[in-house]
């Protein structure tokens, strides 16, 4: 394998990807959202529970690539507890990480074990997998109802 | 390499691979470091210098607007562009220059048809026939028609093969079909279909037949006369020939019936703010500065096609396929998508445990390009109930050590995933 593959599928990736954390609608859900990528057909559903700021429960269901499916379960690992403010800034310091901003690379610890995606930065063509998830997450959060999608 | 290598099997009339990739400058390069493989073709073609010379050519020596001026070089580029038009009919045996329209690509071409054949014959209650195969560009332009004129949208389904159920056609052509639509071949199965049968059968019911040839024209000869279909699209860009440029055949009493398209410029014969009368076929339906360059660019890559011979092309193609259907089938955890018994240009697969886009990075790093996704034919990954898949696609510089290449990939792909 070259290096960039070597750090895009890195080994939690691969790992997260076969045996996805969280795929499950939790009975306790109370919002949900869909999310689209039109460009290749991959589809992800968030669910949440809510209680008033914070997340209480998070699980997804949907068919992707490997990148799109360890994304989405390392999602739903670091924002569960969290408050929506707090999953708010994370998605905006993850995407700064998978489009390659250096300042997000430098600080990738911060992201905890997110920072492995870091390698997605060097793949644009794969940074709508990477982000679909969150897309969902954000949308669930702010409680839209049209289904998001990757190129809005 | 030698080039004898290409021949086993074929005979002497075998096309000469090595040579005809030195026609095709974008071949000699490397992506990350790999000798680049190309086979997206039923994406894109690559094009030949010839092509990119004409072009330039063009741009160079003689740019200038058609059928206006007196001046010379207005004279030469009408010349050029008239003879692109004739080299486009003698390429698809159609029987008068004036059926050839140009267009940007297959898909104005249908839509043009669903907008100036369609409005004018389709009406409530009626009925358009497609198959459960096309490409959303065959689908779309229908769908938008049929919403205006709420008339009904009916779709022939496929088998497990992706075969044509030709029992379901003949049933579903209804005295409200007024217009049948199919691709002559799939573009994310690769299934050719009997189109002679679906024209007999249409005619049949007298319900005119357009047939999308975007996959087709690559392929295999097309004589349009003998298959007798109404309408015939296809795009340049897929054949060799530049983007941006595309045809529509349609026969002369059927264009000589139909309103016209877009309103402008050479479209015309007259104007008044009262009343306009129109331009003669195919000018009526070509409104605007046409893509000068383009028709040329298209009418080179014809008759570069030709000049290899299309039916070795063809032979060529279908070694490729074969060989590819062969050795991609036997990798453990392929599954084809796409098995009928014709097939042309397209293998279209899945892969236990490795979503196709991927694949599609791993062989990208490998500087092989194939096209990974839905192919614009959502309906045929409904069909078959998953959500993508990984489609190789030939042409006529494509060699089983390609194909081998390709092999290769895909196990490194499974090795990365095991």
């Amino acid at each position: 394998m070259t290096d960039d593959l070597g750090q895009l599928y890195q080994e939690v990736i691969l790992e997260h990807s076969k045996a996805p954390r969280n795929y499950r609608k939790p009975e306790s859900a109370n919002r949900e959202a869909e999310g689209y990528n039109p460009l290749c057909g991959d589809r992800c559903t968030v669910f949440l529970d809510v209680e008033g700021d914070a997340i209480k429960d998070i699980g997804f269901q949907g068919s992707g690539c490997a990148i799109s499916r360890a994304s989405a379960s390392m999602m739903t690992q670091s924002v569960k507890g969290k408050t929506k403010a707090e999953a708010a800034r994370l998605f905006e310091e993850f995407h700064r990480l998978v489009t390659g901003d250096e300042k997000a690379i430098a600080s990738a610890q911060d992201l905890g074990k997110l920072a492995v995606f870091a390698g997605v930065s060097k793949f644009p063509a794969r940074v709508k997998c990477a982000t679909l998830a969150w897309h969902t997450l954000q949308s669930a959060l702010e409680n839209k109802h049209e289904p998001v999608s990757t190129e809005e | 390499m030698s080039t004898a290598a290409y021949r086993t099997g074929l005979g002497p009339a075998a096309l000469d691979v090595e040579r005809i990739r030195r026609d095709f400058p974008i071949l000699d390069q490397t992506i990350h470091g790999k000798k680049l493989v190309y086979l997206d073709n039923a994406a894109t073609s690559q094009k030949p210098r010839a092509v990119i010379d004409a072009i330039v050519r063009y741009y160079e020596h003689y740019n200038s607007n058609v059928h206006r001026g007196v001046h010379t070089l207005s004279m030469r580029a009408t010349e050029a562009h008239d003879e692109a038009r004739e080299t486009v009919r003698r390429f698809i045996q159609a029987a008068d220059a004036s059926e050839i329209i140009f267009v940007r690509g297959a898909t104005e071409a249908v839509n043009l048809v669903a907008q100036t054949y369609g409005r004018a014959n389709v009406g409530e209650g009626d009925e358009v026939l497609i198959t459960a195969m096309e490409h959303h560009s065959n689908i779309v332009p229908w769908q938008i028609l049929c919403q205006e004129k709420h008339a009904r949208l009916r779709v022939v389904p496929i088998n497990d093969a992706g075969e044509l159920d030709l029992e379901a056609f003949e049933k579903l052509l209804s005295p409200r079909t007024r217009i049948v639509a199919v691709a002559h071949v799939s573009n994310a199965l690769g299934t050719v279909n009997p189109l002679r049968k679906i024209i007999q059968l249409a005619h049949a019911h007298d319900v005119p037949v357009l047939v999308d040839g975007a996959q087709a024209v690559p392929h295999m000869a097309v004589d349009v006369q003998a298959l007798g279909c109404d309408f015939y699209a296809f795009s340049g860009h897929k054949i060799y020939g530049p983007t941006g440029i595309g045809v529509l055949y349609g026969k002369e009493e059927v264009l000589a019936e139909m309103p016209p398209y877009q309103g402008g410029g050479d479209m015309i014969r007259s104007v008044t703010f009262e009343k306009t009368t129109y331009n003669v076929v195919p000018y009526m339906f070509e409104a605007g500065t046409p893509d000068i360059a383009g028709a040329i660019g298209l009418g080179v890559a014809l008759e570069y096609v030709m000049g290899l011979g299309i039916d070795r092309v063809a032979a060529h193609g279908q070694d490729l396929l074969a060989y590819a259907t062969e050795k991609v089938g036997a990798i453990d955890g392929v599954r084809l998508i796409g098995t009928a018994q014709h097939r042309a240009g397209v293998l279209s697969f899945v892969l236990d445990n490795v979503h196709p886009h991927d694949l599609g990075t791993i062989l990208d790093r490998e500087g092989i390009a194939i096209r990974t996704g839905h192919h614009c034919a959502q309906p045929v990954m409904d069909r078959f109930g998953i959500p993508a898949t990984a489609r190789a696609s030939f042409a006529v510089y494509n060699t089983k050590e390609e194909i081998d290449a390709l092999v290769d990939g895909i196990r490194k792909a499974h090795e990365v995933f095991a």
